[in-house]
């Protein structure tokens, strides 16, 4: 079965079949506003957890995509790069950023289920 | 977020509230960075049809006395004495060593200049106007109790003139009295877009009436601050405090279209000295335009290097242009640099980005010239 986890910083991970997707959540695509550039890691990339994986532009500000797990990349999503709006539309689904191996999928544990982030937004001032 | 309890508020801050409008601090007001629409679509929603700006934080400052364009001179490098009565110029306050200390627009009316200065300059605009202009026997008189709207677009015109027809007759960078929905207003055909459309001072009583009545017009929608600045951005005009300072010259800057022909003969005014020189022999650094090649946007203080890698400058003002559709930036290169199509690159998260100098505007003008 799928596991879907959130991070403090706003990026979501799904782990199914020994393949993990990540992107950004609802609330970070919209607390960015219209998102103008987005930069991905290369296929292959070793990325660590915590570490920066990727860039997102909106038309306010420039923002870090810190990767939730450590491990490698394994795709892209092209697709938000040609058209970087796609991530506003759909960033819990189509807008997601790279497919990637874990090294540990029990490093997922200390991530927020669902339920948790949720109420993790509800403490947020906004 | 939560706005600080310290805050200022304009009139229309309940309107901002009840349009969906997110509020952030700027220049010590609550003031609506977007509204629901977002910065993108509001920012093409200007270019095609009119957005309504609150503006009110601006200053909105009277010269009123005899000779007050002849005093006004000794402190902006603008021909101000030359300007007749309902014609607008954009000027500059130098300080002693050719810097700028703020920019604004003046109006001659016909018994005072109307000034508009920026929000967050306003007050120590106002002392400076009354330390060197009232021992001339000029008074300078403070309108905090005025609202400022600008109506932008190419719809502005069309939205404006059922609420005031005298309006419409108005051409770019003209101005005066005028009645807007039965309200005595100021009115300027002039903006921050790069596109017709006007600026309004009123009470500010009457601000919010105007501006429901203004929005009711077909075409008419609210426009949050971010949208003010990719419009402005694009249009290649300057933002005081970042592509233009107390360390910039008008002639570094690019605004030598500025400086009165009889000012650059004659002198006369603060930091004239440095300016004059500027002109004669040139800036070592000017202001341009920055396209960057790719699509990643360019922030303001991004290194700028030459091809070879030498730094040559800095960006000043950056972001995306949604009517570009790409990527947008100004700043500042040695003058060597500065002619239009000159390859440099941009210090991007640590890498090189490739980018060209590039003639300002991005975006071409569309005023209203009669």
């Amino acid at each position: 079965m799928a596991v879907l986890r959130f991070t403090n910083e706003h990026e979501w991970i799904s782990f199914d079949e020994g393949v993990a997707t990540v992107g950004i959540t609802d609330f970070a695509a919209h607390q960015l506003g219209d998102i103008v550039f987005v930069e991905l890691p290369e296929i292959g990339k070793a990325v660590a957890k915590a570490g920066q994986a990727a860039v997102v532009e909106s038309v306010k500000a420039a923002s870090e995509v810190y990767s939730p797990a450590s491990g490698t990349v394994t795709a892209i999503n092209q697709a938000i790069v040609d058209q970087p709006g796609h991530v506003n539309e759909s960033p819990e689904g189509d807008g997601w950023f790279y497919k990637m191996s874990l090294n540990a999928p029990g490093e997922l544990s200390g991530l927020m289920d669902k339920a948790a982030y949720d109420a993790y937004l509800k403490t947020l001032d906004h | 977020m939560s706005l600080p309890d310290d805050l200022k508020t304009t009139p229309l801050y309940h309107l901002h509230q009840e349009l969906g409008g997110k509020l952030v601090p700027f220049a010590g007001y609550a003031m609506p960075v977007n509204y629901p629409m977002g910065v993108l679509k509001e920012h093409l929603h200007t270019r095609a049809h009119a957005g309504l700006f609150d503006v009110s934080h601006m200053g909105v400052v009277s010269l009123l006395g005899e000779h007050a364009d002849k005093a006004l001179e000794t402190l902006v490098p603008a021909d101000i004495c030359g300007l007749g009565v309902g014609r607008q110029r954009y000027t500059q306050f130098t300080n002693a060593r050719g810097g700028i200390e703020d920019d604004l627009m003046v109006l001659r009316l016909p018994d005072r200049l109307s000034l508009v200065v920026n929000a967050a300059c306003k007050h120590q605009d106002i002392a400076h106007l009354t330390l060197h202009l009232e021992p001339k026997g000029i008074k300078v008189a403070a309108h905090s109790d005025w609202a400022l709207l600008a109506l932008q677009g190419p719809g502005a015109a069309q939205a404006l003139a059922p609420l005031s027809p005298e309006a419409a007759k108005l051409v770019f960078m003209s101005g005066g009295e005028m009645t807007v929905a039965g309200v005595p207003c100021l009115v300027t055909r002039s903006g921050y877009t790069g596109e017709d459309g006007y600026e309004i001072a009123m009470p500010a009583d009457k601000c919010e009436e105007i501006a429901r009545k203004l929005l009711a017009q077909p075409g008419v929608a609210p426009i949050g601050l971010g949208a003010r600045d990719s419009l402005r951005l694009e249009a290649g005009l300057c933002l005081y405090g970042s592509d233009i300072d107390q360390t910039t010259s008008p002639v570094e800057a690019g605004l030598v279209w500025s400086i009165g022909k009889r000012r650059r003969e004659e002198g006369g005014f603060a930091g004239d000295g440095v300016i004059l020189a500027h002109l004669k022999n040139g800036a070592a650094r000017k202001r341009v335009g920055i396209k960057p090649d790719g699509k990643a946007p360019a922030r303001a203080h991004t290194e700028i290097q030459d091809m070879s890698g030498k730094p040559i400058g800095e960006i000043t003002s950056g972001g995306f242009g949604p009517s570009v559709d790409g990527p947008v930036a100004m700043g500042y290169v040695d003058a060597a640099y500065a002619a239009p199509g000159t390859p440099v690159q941009l210090i991007v998260r640590d890498k090189p980005m490739s980018a060209h100098v590039v003639a300002l505007p991005f975006f071409p003008h569309r005023y209203f010239k009669g």
